[in-house]
């Protein structure tokens, strides 16, 4: 079966460029203007889209992931409303990728079966689900990919040659490498390293390899892209949505343009990595 | 409830550490590898003689163990029914119970080769065992405490820095335990390379439950020791209060198998059932957190609620895994206890014993003021007296004070 991940990766792939992937905040700051952002991140140049589940108690993420959960618990946002949000995306976009991201609990209360079938239906492609490691497979991994959906694995600078056969067991659609040991939005990732740790993997799986956490700038992006199949950029684009809210948290007319712009500045020094390589 | 019992109820955990389907290992692929490491480590220190040898002589001549097993007189005919007797725990170097389990876990992270120490406390007591043994064997101490729980707890904060520990104070959420816990992870994601994070309860994941358990066990095994000694048999009943839950389960694990002895974990009503409360058994249902499947308090859509207690100890949204199925295979009552109840616990033990307890065993205290006087005469009911209530002193002060305004 092929999912939307694996068009996309093979299309990138023909056309010599790496993947830009964008993470947001489901329901940050607000349901409405959450649509508005999703919708505007591939038209900005996002290839694939990582969608955050809200969650109370982030224990991998950093102060501006943590705080636009809250953000978006506080108006509202819950499980079902994420899946709703995706529908409502889907319905002018049926091509690009899109992974929800997050913490099991919300999941595991919805009822992993029930959460699987709205999943799908609802056009969500493939789950990185942060605090389920390969030795709870039997929890979501084994019936998300039953049902038809990736289940994208982290794979962490802690990640020893040994272990990797586990990792990348029952991984699909791509390998979403984490560049540090760390929460996101902390220290920058460092190219050289990368590059190594990406190749280290490569001799284990044929999958797409995406690095994430402590990509900030289009240079920086750029660098990666160099190494990697795909580049993934969330506290930045966060951030970017924090400082267009006003005084009171909400939305104001500059907050969709601001994830918007900077997805496109990224998003350009992503493909320039290529063409410098070309 | 229709579950199967087991032969024992001591065998628990599986090889994956699930106590029926509590427990397990839901944490971030980074700190994997080292939870498999601390897991081979504790294997090997189990079986290693020298190691339970050198522990041994630690607990003897720096915690003060055996802790004494207590018969509380006053208190027994005050209540006119069951024999009171209180596991002193309290008399423990630095205060509670929680020593037994950071000695273990030091010896551990000094075996692993780890010179930095992480830990998360609510009432401090964690946080001071920690800081005390770090300094003890030269270790960097850094210890994460709710915002809150730094306020109310002002007279622990600054034994830890005393003691040469860098106290963080968490501003993030409800700024109290579950919050601590949150930042100790992102900390050992952070810095897993030279970092040993000390878990105080009876939770997170596997093996802590099991390994935290295994060091509090010496609390029951010297309880049935003591009881063959004075009474020349098992106790009928004990009594002991649960926050994360690692003095109950230190005290009960031994007795499990023993189906004569009732078993009563008591959690924390705070402001009542209905209302603001911590109580994740009466008031919560299984989810996942902190690296373990467990009862928790959490809204519809599987957000985590806040808790509360009157005892910051006891203040946090779930127990250990072990706890919650022992709740649902039925093997262990639990109960909880308001604050008022608490408070008035509190009052009644200082004035008949000359004993101020911890606003935690204050707790169990209080359901021993129930069931005690339901109990025969010849009745033992021991009650787990886990940490004495130094802490509190400033805090019930200014309740007490306020109340008879």
């Amino acid at each position: 079966m092929t999912t939307r991940i694996d068009t996309r990766f093979a299309e990138l792939k023909k056309q010599g460029r790496s993947a830009f992937v964008t993470y947001v905040m489901a329901g940050d700051p607000d349901l409405t203007t959450s649509l508005e952002i999703v919708k505007a991140l591939p038209k900005a140049g996002s290839d694939v889209i990582e969608l955050g589940i809200p969650f109370t108690d982030p224990m991998a993420d950093g102060p501006s992931i943590q705080a636009a959960g809250l953000r978006a618990l506080k108006n509202g946002t819950t499980l079902k409303k994420t899946l709703e949000l995706v529908r409502g995306f889907r319905k002018d976009d049926n091509v690009t990728p899109l992974v929800l991201m997050g913490y099991y609990n919300p999941i595991y209360i919805y009822g992993v079966d029930k959460f699987l079938a709205d999943a799908k239906t609802s056009g969500v492609d493939g789950l990185i689900i942060v605090d389920l490691p390969p030795e709870e497979d039997e929890e979501l991994c084994i019936p998300a990919l039953k049902a038809g959906l990736n289940f994208i694995r982290l794979a962490t600078p802690t990640t020893d040659d040994k272990r990797l056969p586990a990792v990348l067991s029952n991984t699909s659609g791509f390998v979403y490498y984490v560049s540090i040991a760390g929460i996101t939005g902390a220290a920058a990732a460092d190219a050289t390293a990368v590059g190594e740790a990406v190749a280290r993997i490569k001799r284990h799986t044929n999958l797409p390899i995406c690095v994430g956490f402590g990509i900030r700038t289009p240079e920086a992006a750029r660098a990666i892209a160099e190494k990697a199949d795909g580049s993934v950029v969330g506290t930045a684009l966060v951030d970017a949505l924090k400082n267009s809210l006003d005084a009171d948290g909400h939305a104001t007319a500059k907050t969709v343009s601001a994830v918007a712009e900077l997805t496109a500045a990224l998003a350009k020094g992503v493909r320039g990595a290529q063409q410098a390589a070309e | 409830m229709n579950i199967a019992k087991p032969n024992s109820y001591r065998s628990g955990p599986d090889e994956r550490g699930h106590f029926g389907i509590f427990g397990g290992r839901f944490v971030a692929e980074t700190l994997m590898p080292l939870i498999l490491d601390l897991e081979k480590a504790y294997t090997e220190a189990k079986a290693d003689p020298a190691f339970q040898a050198e522990m041994d002589g630690y607990l003897k001549n720096y915690v003060g163990r055996p802790s004494p097993l207590y018969f509380a007189e006053r208190l027994t005919e005050h209540l006119g029914g069951a024999k009171i007797y209180l596991k002193r725990e309290e008399l423990n170097h630095t205060g509670s119970h929680k020593v037994n389990n950071v000695l273990g876990q030091i010896m551990l992270a000094r075996r692993m080769g780890k010179k930095r120490i992480i830990a998360e406390t609510g009432a401090g007591q964690h946080g001071v065992a920690t800081a005390t043994l770090c300094a003890r064997f030269g270790l960097e101490c850094i210890v994460y405490m709710g915002a809150v729980d730094v306020e109310r707890q002002q007279q622990n904060v600054i034994r830890m820095e005393m003691l040469g520990a860098t106290v963080m104070p968490v501003q993030s959420g409800t700024r109290t335990l579950k919050d601590a816990m949150n930042e100790a992870l992102r900390d050992w994601v952070t810095n897993v390379h030279n970092t040993f994070y000390c878990i105080g309860t009876v939770a997170g994941p596997h093996p802590y439950p099991t390994l935290v358990r295994d060091f509090q066990s010496i609390i029951g095994n010297e309880t049935k020791a003591q009881m063959q000694e004075i009474e020349g048999r098992l106790p009928d009943s004990l009594v002991a209060c649960i926050g994360g839950g690692s003095n109950a389960m230190g005290l009960f694990h031994p007795f499990l198998d023993d189906s004569t002895v009732e078993i009563f974990g008591v959690e924390a009503a705070g402001h009542g059932l209905t209302q603001l409360h911590a109580a994740s058994i009466a008031g919560g249902r299984p989810g996942v957190l902190h690296g373990n499947r467990t009862y928790l308090l959490m809204d519809a859509d599987g957000q985590i609620q806040d808790a509360h207690s009157i005892s910051a100890g006891l203040d946090y949204p779930g127990i250990g895994p072990e706890h919650s199925w022992l709740h649902e295979i039925g093997r262990v009552n639990y109960l909880s206890a308001t604050d008022d109840e608490a408070l008035a616990a509190f009052q009644l033990l200082s004035k008949l014993e000359g004993i101020i307890p911890a606003l935690e065993p204050a707790h169990a205290i209080a359901k021993v003021m129930e069931l005690a006087p339901k109990r025969p005469k010849d009745h033992l009911m021991v009650v787990n007296l886990s940490g004495r209530g130094d802490k509190d002193v400033p805090q019930v002060g200014d309740i007490l004070k306020g109340k008879s305004k």
